[in-house]
């Protein structure tokens, strides 16, 4: 019996995922059992996409079976990719599908995070329509949501979701793990642009630094140009205390977060919606990230089916200083989206000064009045800011100056 | 299987020209069929003939069928109120086996998977061939062409059309009852069994020769209200249990979690209030799909926001249409059959929850029905084409899938929506051609997805107003291509043989399509 490599999920629960077994063989030829939700409609794509890969990845002889639930061809491939390098862990290709167009999407430094959808990074089916229903961005985790010993698989799957799936105008975020298993990540989703990363239980500076060296030596050893921002998570005491040397700890950290689960556990604290017992930590992880000069975003809310307290919960965030939250049920973004968004108030404030700012740089001044007041440089970035969110998101109309 | 002869209908779909010897008329197109003569009737009955003091209670089923003559060949009618629940269609079939009878044409309203005990009588021979919707095995074991006879697939009000110009004649019907008095007065409201109205067998009742209850709820007369009435009633038998009530009504009917639904709800909601369809006076009928139920909720929500107030809602009811009517948000719901014990209690209580019949809401033949007359209607479909041309009936491989139920009724409605995902895993909705033609595009206005809400050309109101809306109206070839993109490409088409195994009606009696033989 030849070596013997499996992956993905059978059962039938599984939706758009695919099981896979592999058997490296001595025999010549590859023999391809298809069992598909799908024959008679893309049967024979599955069947070529297979021989094609296997041949990539340099296999020659091998049976191969395949139960697919509807899977689309990104996951076929990851699956058949992993099931190969289980089989042989000295197979290190990788097999990568043609890239659709919104690969490239780059980011912004500053630009709207309220909004960011985490989704299991081994869980394909919340993919393809992730975007639709509008967060700011999504993060596809390789961390907490994924197994242990899934790790490997869902490297694979994250990797082609990057490349291959739409993901329309999120910003498309990678949740790393801790440690080396990190840095493999790393090598494997780099190269597909991905435009934040998130990295774990941050407790120092260095630890950021790290990753930072690992992305910088992966863009140089493939000749990258694409920008990726970082996105550290505080999860512990330790880290909260050393906050704002992380948040400054590199100029491509944009966002600093937290992490509530670990925390309180890490405290010894019970975790509440109210949130008093993070309160402090919350509050540090402001303060560091605007110390910085860049954006503090906050945790998840947990309870899915709690939508006053979850909107609620943003209101508090917001008046805290934080730019977003994160979301761990679609049904999330639309209030989190709402909530962070500037009030009219703010919105009328802002367009005063931003006016002012307009005509003091027609007539060549350099200092900016609102009536009487002046108004100094900061502020007048933060009703730009104010204006260009309250424009993106709809509230207020580009042609407002003329109303 | 004898050779059929095939013609094109008015929409190029291939049909047969004498389905089960008996001729048909091949879809002309939307309200061009007249149809002529006089509607079907039962013989003449003498009350001399039965008990003088009305207990019409025989000893058991076979006893029953005896007394109404059954014989080789007749065609024999049951009702689904009781779903996927139901105890007496597979008794009768015992009773079918041990007379060793043959070649009987069942006819149910619609049949479940769990009558799959009739694919033994049909291999037996003694049911030549089903008459009604089928799905799961029953559904595999036609679309494989193992049936002797050719399925035939209609509306409920097709149904009801079909029994009234004696298109089909019912020998002997049995309608199963959650209560019944000795009379054979029935209804669907009370009993353990209880499944709300009755009324997709009152044609049965009324049309056929002759007429068995079959109840586990006797109760002294009268029976009321009496959705089946006694006067056409032959015989009443007493079971121990006709059903199972866990699978006839859900306790509770739950709202579906998946966002992606949620979302296309979400759309469909959106739609009625900024075409305006959503204003006070106005009535909608919604489903006990997912999507249907979250649509539901989130249109409520709008209405009482903006004060408005439904005339009527049309069911099937579930909880969330009854929280409708006690909200003071409706006026009445009008009620073809109940998904959920809040639905069947409130239409026992509730006198504004009315018990609807095909008749009154669904049968083309008649003086007007009125679902011509509803708003707006959300339905699904399980393939829609890019001239909204759609599907209900078969899964994209060909293999039957649903009953057409009233799906087909309802696109009379003054804006017909179709909900759906725009990708079901990895199979597009949005295709060339669908599989099988189940509703016409002149009827089809809106198609809503999870990507997209698609408005019929041919409806320029609507599409005007929900243009300067904020909603994603896209067109519907780009959000065929779109899905194209994502699932790979073009799908190949089903490999099918040119061997029909069933038809399917339109709901003026003429054939709109076939269901063609696979694997």
């Amino acid at each position: 019996m030849g070596k013997i490599g499996e992956a993905g999920r059978r059962g039938e629960s599984i939706r758009s995922d695919c099981y896979v077994k592999v058997e490296l063989k001595d025999s010549p030829g590859i023999h391809i059992t298809l069992k598909s939700k799908v024959e008679c409609m893309y049967g024979d794509k599955i069947r070529d996409l297979i021989k094609k890969e296997l041949d990539e990845l340099g296999v020659q002889n091998c049976d191969i079976y395949v139960e697919d639930y509807g899977a689309l061809d990104f996951v076929i491939a990851a699956r058949v990719e992993c099931a190969v390098k289980r089989a042989d862990s000295n197979i290190k290709k990788e097999f990568l599908l043609p890239a659709v167009s919104f690969f490239e999407q780059k980011s912004e430094r500053e630009r709207l995070r309220r909004s960011r959808l985490y989704l299991p990074g081994n869980e394909p089916k919340f993919f393809i329509n992730a975007s639709l229903h509008r967060p700011d961005g999504i993060i596809l985790d390789l961390e907490d949501s994924v197994s242990p010993n899934e790790k490997d698989a869902a490297r694979i799957l994250v990797r082609n979701a990057l490349r291959n799936v739409d993901f329309g105008e999120c910003e498309r975020m990678v949740r790393i793990n801790q440690g080396t298993l990190g840095l493999l990540d790393l090598e494997a989703v780099i190269p597909q642009n991905p435009n934040i990363i998130l990295i774990p239980k941050v407790e120092t500076g260095e630890h950021v630094r790290a990753v930072d060296t690992k992305i910088t030596s992966i863009k140089k050893e493939k000749s990258l140009a694409n920008e990726i921002f970082l996105m550290p998570i505080i999860e512990s005491a330790l880290g909260c205390f050393e906050a704002s040397y992380i948040a400054s700890s590199s100029s491509n950290v944009v966002a600093l977060t937290i992490g509530l689960e670990d925390y309180t556990l890490d405290i010894g604290a019970e975790r509440t919606n109210e949130g008093k017992e993070s309160f402090w930590a919350r509050s540090v992880v402001v303060n560091a990230a605007r110390a910085a000069s860049i954006s503090p975003i906050d945790s998840v809310f947990s309870d899915v089916n709690d939508l006053e307290g979850l909107y609620r919960s943003c209101i508090e965030s917001k008046s805290m200083g934080f730019e977003g939250k994160g979301c761990i049920h679609p049904r999330q973004i639309s209030v989190i989206n709402q909530a962070f968004v500037p009030s009219e108030k703010e919105i009328e404030k802002a367009k005063k000064i931003v006016l002012a700012f307009e005509e003091a740089e027609k007539k060549g001044l350099s200092v900016v009045a609102v009536g009487s007041k002046m108004v100094d440089p900061p502020v007048v970035k933060r009703a730009l800011k104010t204006i260009a969110i309250a424009e993106k998101t709809g509230i207020l109309k580009n042609n407002w100056r003329e109303e | 299987m004898a050779k059929v002869e095939l013609v094109k209908n008015a929409v190029g779909r291939l049909v047969p020209t004498v389905v089960n010897g008996k001729e048909q008329t091949p879809f002309l197109g939307v309200d061009k069929f007249k149809p002529k003569g006089r509607k079907a009737s039962p013989p003449i009955s003498c009350s001399a003939d039965y008990p003088k003091n009305g207990n019409k209670v025989v000893k058991n089923l076979k006893e029953a069928f005896e007394l109404c003559g059954i014989k080789d060949g007749m065609t024999i009618s049951t009702h689904h109120h009781f779903r996927n629940g139901d105890f007496v269609a597979n008794m009768m079939f015992e009773v079918f086996k041990e007379m060793g009878l043959k070649d009987l044409v069942w006819f149910p309203s619609a049949s479940f998977p769990c009558h799959s005990p009739a694919i033994e009588l049909m291999d037996r021979g003694i049911i030549h061939h089903i008459e009604g919707s089928m799905n799961g095995p029953l559904g595999d074991y036609c679309t494989l062409g193992k049936m002797n006879g050719l399925g035939v697939l209609r509306s409920h009000g097709g149904r009801w059309q079909a029994i009234q110009d004696g298109e089909v004649h019912i020998d002997i019907a049995v309608i199963a009852a959650p209560c019944a008095d000795p009379f054979g007065n029935a209804n669907g409201v009370n009993g353990p069994a209880a499944c709300g109205s009755l009324n997709f067998a009152l044609a049965d009742s009324m049309y056929a020769d002759r007429v068995i209850v079959v109840t586990d709820n006797l109760i002294p007369f009268p029976c009321v209200p009496w959705q089946i009435q006694g006067n056409y009633v032959d015989a009443v038998v007493v079971v121990d249990k006709i059903g199972d009530p866990s699978k006839i009504v859900s306790g509770t009917t739950e709202i579906t979690k998946s966002p992606d639904r949620l979302l296309i709800a979400q759309y469909v909601a959106d739609l009625l209030e900024e075409t305006e369809i959503m204003r006070d006076g106005f009535s909608f009928q919604a489903g006990a799909g997912g999507i249907a139920l979250a649509f539901v909720l989130f249109l409520k929500e709008k209405m009482k926001k903006r004060g408005i107030k439904a005339r009527f809602v049309r069911g099937g009811s579930t909880k969330y249409l009854v929280e409708l009517l006690n909200e003071g948000l409706t006026d009445y719901i009008l009620d073809g059959q109940t998904f959920d014990l809040y639905g069947v209690e409130s239409m026992r209580d509730n006198p504004r929850h009315i018990a609807t019949s095909p008749f009154t809401s669904y049968n083309y033949n008649g003086k007007g029905f009125f679902g011509q007359f509803v708003d707006a209607v959300v339905l699904g479909a399980t393939e829609v084409d890019v001239n909204f041309n759609a599907n209900v009936v078969t899964h994209s491989d060909g293999r039957l899938l649903h009953g057409i139920g009233g799906w087909q009724n309802c696109l009379f409605s003054g804006c017909t929506i179709l909900a759906v995902p725009a990708i079901r895993d990895r199979i597009p909705i949005v295709v060339d051609e669908v599989t099988t033609l189940t509703g016409p595009s002149e009827l089809i206005d809106v198609i809503v997805t999870e990507r997209g809400i698609c408005i019929n050309p041919e409806r320029k109101d609507l599409l005007e107003k929900a243009q300067k809306s904020h909603l994603p109206i896209k067109d519907i070839r780009v959000l065929q291509k779109e899905v194209y993109e994502i699932c790979g490409g073009k799908p190949n088409p089903p490999k099918r043989s040119d061997e029909v195994v069933a038809v399917v009606k339109w709901v003026d009696g003429t054939l709109l399509d076939s269901v063609w033989k696979i694997g």
